[in-house]
């Protein structure tokens, strides 16, 4: 569980977070949602260590981030999973040499045990047969499914994700949002994902905190997404008459 | 932000750079990755331009050595003090700083700009002492080899210079060569070979890792720090001359 109490962050004088508390369940896809601006990546950031906030606390499970030695930082930090919005990925190395990075640098294994483990996690995103392929050959989607496997090899307890669906086409962004799902689930992370894609906040948003200018505007799950009046929310979910048809069904169905 | 302040965080990534390699058989890795890109890489223009270059210092020295009062054997004493002082050490780190500069800038900026340094962060590496301290082993250990192989070749270039041209024998060239040789030359072209590969690792490395921007951000700073490397490496040759020949 990560415990985010009165977070504040800015850059050259500007505030950008502004005061926000949130709290992460373990086995629950959280979500950050908000336009472009709203501090969701600056958020993410500062959750992850890249950012230092000049305000509040990060609590992981107990531990606050800012009264950790650099030992235990580093400790934590082995903890996290990030999967990256451009992927991030090492672009002149193999799928398997990136599987294979934290291991190497982080474990005492055989390399006959590493590569089991890396051919375990890359299965488990449906790349088995892709291990000697550089990552430039291939597609966003498969380059995704390689920051997941590189993100959950080393059994994080924390899993970020910062806009996993940004490039991809519908289809390809509803398997990587159904994978991560499960993959929280079944290792019981706490993941965190930053999206603007709507089709994710109605698929996998156990946990939805709203972002607006720096601030959290609403919290709820992907069910109650539907009921709010909150004016702020349902103009920016709302937005598409599509999702508003949607929204028209469900109250509809549930009256 | 001005030059003091860019001095200063130079310095901070020093320290950062220079730590214990969290892993020793990833740090032997990239060592020997480097090696292979800055070092072996490098070796074919090293060669090229040494050989061309020595034969041109050799035949300029002809040239303008043709009172018959000069014996021809100052040619080859002439060329061999041009190459072994100054064309080896710094002509070819300036071309080094060219070629390899560029690349550290690019390669660092570009890991940068794509968040791979964020994700070598937040997976709690040293991102700094994991991409920039195997370049500078690499660049210390191997430029050495690179600009003796450099002397040789140039040495090499001015002797066929001379048979070809037909303008000095190779007996006096070589006697030349041998006349009042003085090992510490050597010693004094290494000194400034290892510094110069220090900055030619390092400013660079500089440039890329705190590159702003995108694609032309990454472009600016490889210029930027091309430049820099080249006027560093200018002054410091200076400096080295200075305080090891005078």
């Amino acid at each position: 569980m990560i415990e985010v109490k009165n977070l504040y962050k800015g850059f050259n004088g500007v505030e950008i977070l502004k005061g926000i508390s949130a709290s992460f369940e373990a086995g629950k896809t959280n979500l950050i949602i908000g336009q472009s601006g709203s501090g969701k990546t600056v958020f993410l950031k500062s959750l992850i260590g890249l950012h230092i906030p000049e305000q509040g606390t990060i609590e992981f499970d107990g531990r606050v981030n800012t009264k950790l030695t650099i030992e235990e930082r580093r400790q934590l930090r082995q903890e996290i999973g990030m999967v990256f919005q451009g992927s991030a990925l090492f672009d002149s190395q193999t799928v398997e040499d990136n599987v294979l990075f934290p291991l190497k640098m982080f474990t005492k294994q055989s390399k006959s045990e590493m590569l089991d483990r890396a051919n375990t996690v890359l299965k488990r995103v449906d790349l088995e047969n892709s291990n000697k392929k550089l990552i430039t050959e291939l597609s966003g989607g498969m380059q995704k499914r390689v920051a997941i496997a590189r993100a959950i090899v080393m059994n994080p307890k924390y899993l970020f994700c910062d806009e996993p669906n940004s490039g991809l086409d519908p289809q390809t962004a509803i398997i990587i949002d159904n994978l991560i799902q499960e993959i929280t689930e079944e290792y019981q992370i706490t993941t965190v994902i930053n999206t603007h894609d709507m089709n994710s906040v109605m698929e996998i948003g156990e946990k939805i905190i709203f972002l607006k200018d720096g601030k959290k505007a609403w919290e709820g799950s992907n069910k109650e997404i539907f009921k709010t009046d909150n004016e702020a929310i349902v103009n920016f979910v709302y937005s598409s008459n599509l999702f508003k048809k949607v929204r028209e069904a469900y109250l509809n169905e549930t009256k | 932000m001005n030059y003091i302040e860019h001095v200063g965080k130079y310095f901070m990534m020093l320290k950062q750079v220079f730590t214990k390699p969290q892993r020793a058989r990833v740090f032997r890795e990239a060592l020997s990755r480097e090696i292979e890109e800055l070092g072996l890489k490098s070796l074919g223009i090293v060669m090229f331009i040494s050989f061309f270059i020595g034969g041109v210092i050799a035949l300029q020295t002809a040239l303008n050595l043709d009172s018959p009062l000069i014996p021809k054997t100052m040619i080859g004493f002439a060329a061999k003090r041009s190459i072994i002082l100054e064309f080896a050490p710094t002509f070819c780190s300036i071309i080094l700083a060219g070629k390899v500069g560029s690349y550290i800038t690019s390669s660092i900026g570009t890991m940068r700009v794509t968040e791979q340094i964020d994700a070598l962060e937040v997976m709690g590496i040293n991102s700094l002492n994991y991409l920039i301290l195997p370049k500078i082993i690499a660049t210390v250990f191997f430029y050495p080899f690179l600009i003796i192989l450099g002397m040789l070749l140039g040495i090499f270039g001015g002797w066929i210079a001379g048979d070809i041209s037909g303008l000095f024998t190779g007996v006096d060239y070589i006697e030349g060569l041998q006349t009042e040789f003085d090992p510490y030359l050597i010693q004094y072209a290494i000194i400034k070979t290892l510094v110069f590969a220090f900055l030619i690792a390092t400013v660079p490395s500089y440039h890329g890792y705190y590159v702003k921007g995108g694609s032309i951000g990454v472009g600016k700073a490889s210029t930027q720090a091309v430049v820099w490397t080249t006027v560093l490496i200018v002054i410091t040759n200076y400096l080295l001359t200075q305080m090891l020949l005078t």
